[in-house]
């Protein structure tokens, strides 16, 4: 790993990190990291009182723990195959440079 | 950036579904062409759908004190293009539907617009005005960065629409001050992702990028020295 991908990805976790410091002590109750969709629909009905939804989820997460599973479940999908690849070529290229 | 489920008016639903439809057809035939004449890169095929799962799935606080999550569509749009971003933006926002109640299949046309059709053009974009110009790393965090705030602009364009309110320019300040304005972080995080996976895959299959025409032999001097002499496949 390069010095250049350590500093962008201390620039990562650095933005991420920020709001947690700037709004600390803060929580959902307060309207803070609250989900911006959410906030979205409230405007909706906010601009638009009348407006009645038409349709709803087939199938919605029973609890936040469903939901956190589900959530969990689709980064590690993605992040298993991404691994695999990079570990997949890694392993390649240095058997080559061996022979 | 997903637009829930039955909160766009059936007329807007029918109009995202018809516009995105068009794209995600042209962009199947696109992956079984491409998946006939270059087998070998099905696999960065996937990278790149998996990146879109993991980074989509990271709600991440912003500075304005709300949670918003990446998209990961640049790094496809980059390598692929526009319409096979958008097939595999459809994967992931299926998923997010179906099982996350994110997003929903009323809203699934206009959903697959933003995040794959709308920001992947503007990662191209940006990707084709950059490319040869700078360093291939630079070029594909600002065409990331652009693709995922210009997801969240077109949502916001796309509810104004649907919901203008008396005064659509006002409502439209509100919904990109909501989603526009989380987002810059959000991109800007994501573009450094995404330079880091691009170094990676460059690093280790200069030659799948290399097939795909998005970098010239100029950026992997190491890999095309070692072909001229066999070293390499």
């Amino acid at each position: 790993m390069e010095k250049k991908h350590i500093l962008m990805i201390l620039g990562v976790i650095i933005l991420v990190i920020i709001p947690l410091i700037i709004y600390a002590g803060k929580g959902e109750e307060e309207g803070y990291f609250g989900g911006a969709d959410d906030a979205a629909e409230d405007i909706i009905t906010e601009v638009n009182p009348n407006y009645q939804p038409w349709f709803s989820p087939i199938w919605e997460p029973p609890s936040g723990e469903i939901e956190s599973l589900l959530f969990a479940l689709q980064a590690a999908i993605g992040a298993i195959i991404i691994g695999y690849f990079i570990g997949y070529n890694k392993a390649k290229v240095e058997l080559k440079s061996q022979s | 950036m997903h637009i829930m489920e039955g909160y766009l008016p059936p007329m807007w639903c029918a109009i995202w579904y018809i516009l995105s439809g068009i794209v995600v057809g042209y962009g199947i035939i696109k992956i079984n062409q491409l998946l006939k004449e270059m087998p070998e890169v099905k696999p960065l095929l996937a990278v790149a759908g998996a990146y879109m799962f993991v980074l989509s799935s990271l709600k991440l606080p912003s500075v304005t004190g709300s949670c918003s999550h990446p998209c990961g569509n640049g790094l496809s749009a980059v390598l692929f293009g526009v319409p096979i971003t958008a097939v595999l933006a459809t994967i992931v926002l299926l998923f997010q539907a179906l099982l996350l109640a994110h997003g929903g299949l009323t809203t699934l046309g206009a959903n697959i617009f933003s995040m794959g059709v709308m920001g992947p053009l503007a990662g191209v974009i940006v990707w084709k005005l950059l490319k040869g110009k700078i360093n291939s790393t630079w070029a594909v965090m600002l065409a990331a960065i652009a693709a995922d705030w210009m997801t969240y602009i077109t949502t916001s364009i796309q509810l104004t629409l649907a919901f203008p309110g008396e005064d659509p320019v006002r409502t439209l300040m509100v919904f990109l001050s909501i989603f526009a304005v989380t987002q810059i972080p959000l991109a800007i995080a994501e573009g450094l992702l995404t330079a880091v996976l691009w170094d990676k895959i460059k690093e280790l299959r200069p030659d799948l990028l290399l097939k795909l025409g998005v970098i010239d032999e100029s950026e992997v001097p190491h890999y095309t020295q070692a072909m001229d002499t066999g070293g390499a496949e």
